[in-house]
């Protein structure tokens, strides 16, 4: 990667962190709020996130539109035939996502806005994604 | 211009700006936007052992996620501190009365004193939120093969069934934490 490639993902990644804080996705106030059902709120942003990136993949797919390097873009499809790794590893996500508040990009845009005590939660879930290349083997999936 | 940088975005603006994330990053390189796999790839750059799942070339592999989560650490300074929001988050009235009744008492900042802050470490409760959170964020996302943007953001964008059970666990998962774990954790 040359130095415009870096400054290209450097970029995205800054607009993706900067709405997260503007959106306050990121609060630990509004992951309760939404799993408590007491807001549009979080369901407004993801649904229409969904919405925006489901219409822009349909039109990349059906125009064949190819990446600024000229390369075709393929999607590689998720295996659907695993549902136990889907459902298990999917409700330890949630259990840890409402008890945090906060999943892996709101983790590092919170760190980010001055919240430093947020590099323990990074720790820890560096320490979780270790645990879990460890256990692979012996999990369902 | 400056004001709308300082106050926060209402739901129905910055949905449709979080999801230009996916298109951008397919046109930017066909990179499918996913964050969690960063934790992947840190743990590949400082793994020295042999677990299998850490032996890949992740420069190759990770160079452009990391960078971009670099973004995500300068975004989250500019949007929370540099063009920080001074006023408190307008939450619904229910929410901030529930979570009075279980003890929290700074509605100020994107998170509760209470539970983030240094001296909360010393706390059980402090600990279950910080360590064991971001414990089963990391291990969960990966099990899942993928968090909130990777599954309900990406994989939902591109009809993935897949996702789709991810999304449900993620539910089950923050409805049994939300409704029956954290009043006790609270407690």
């Amino acid at each position: 990667m040359n130095f415009t490639e870096y400054l290209k993902y450097l970029t995205i990644g800054t607009l993706f962190g900067f709405v997260l804080m503007k959106s306050e996705v990121v609060s630990w106030f509004r992951i309760q709020e939404m799993f408590r059902f007491d807001s549009i709120h979080m369901y407004g942003i993801i649904g229409l996130a969904v919405i925006i990136g489901m219409l822009s993949v349909q039109i990349i797919k059906r125009w064949q539109l190819k990446d600024m390097h000229g390369n075709p873009i393929s999607i590689p499809p998720k295996d659907s035939s695993q549902v136990p790794r889907y459902i298990l590893g999917g409700t330890l996500f949630g259990i840890g996502w409402a008890l945090l508040g906060a999943c892996p990009g709101p983790i590092f845009a919170l760190l980010g806005s001055g919240i430093t005590v947020m590099a323990v939660p990074v720790l820890s879930a560096l320490a979780g994604t270790y645990a879990y290349g460890l256990l692979r083997d012996r999990l369902p999936h | 211009m400056f004001d709308l940088l300082h106050q926060p975005w209402s739901w129905y603006v910055a949905g449709p700006v979080l999801g230009l994330t996916v298109p951008l990053l397919l046109l930017a390189g066909g990179k499918m936007f996913g964050v969690s796999s960063n934790l992947r790839h840190l743990c590949a750059a400082c793994h020295r052992g042999d677990v299998e799942f850490f032996r890949y070339d992740w420069k190759s592999a990770g160079r452009w996620n990391l960078t971009f989560l670099a973004g995500t650490v300068l975004g989250g300074f500019l949007g929370g501190f540099v063009f920080a929001n001074p006023d408190p988050i307008q939450l619904a009235p229910s929410t901030i009365a529930d979570l009075r009744a279980l003890g929290i008492q700074d509605f100020h900042g994107f998170v509760p004193d209470d539970l983030f802050s240094w001296s909360a470490l010393g706390s059980f409760t402090g600990l279950a939120v910080l360590i064991l959170g971001g414990f089963l964020v990391g291990f969960g996302a990966r099990y899942a093969g993928g968090c909130t943007s990777g599954h309900a953001i990406s994989g939902l964008s591109d009809l993935q069934l897949a996702s789709l059970i991810a999304v449900i666990g993620f539910f089950i998962g923050g409805l049994v934490m939300t409704h029956l774990l954290y009043p006790l954790i609270l407690s």
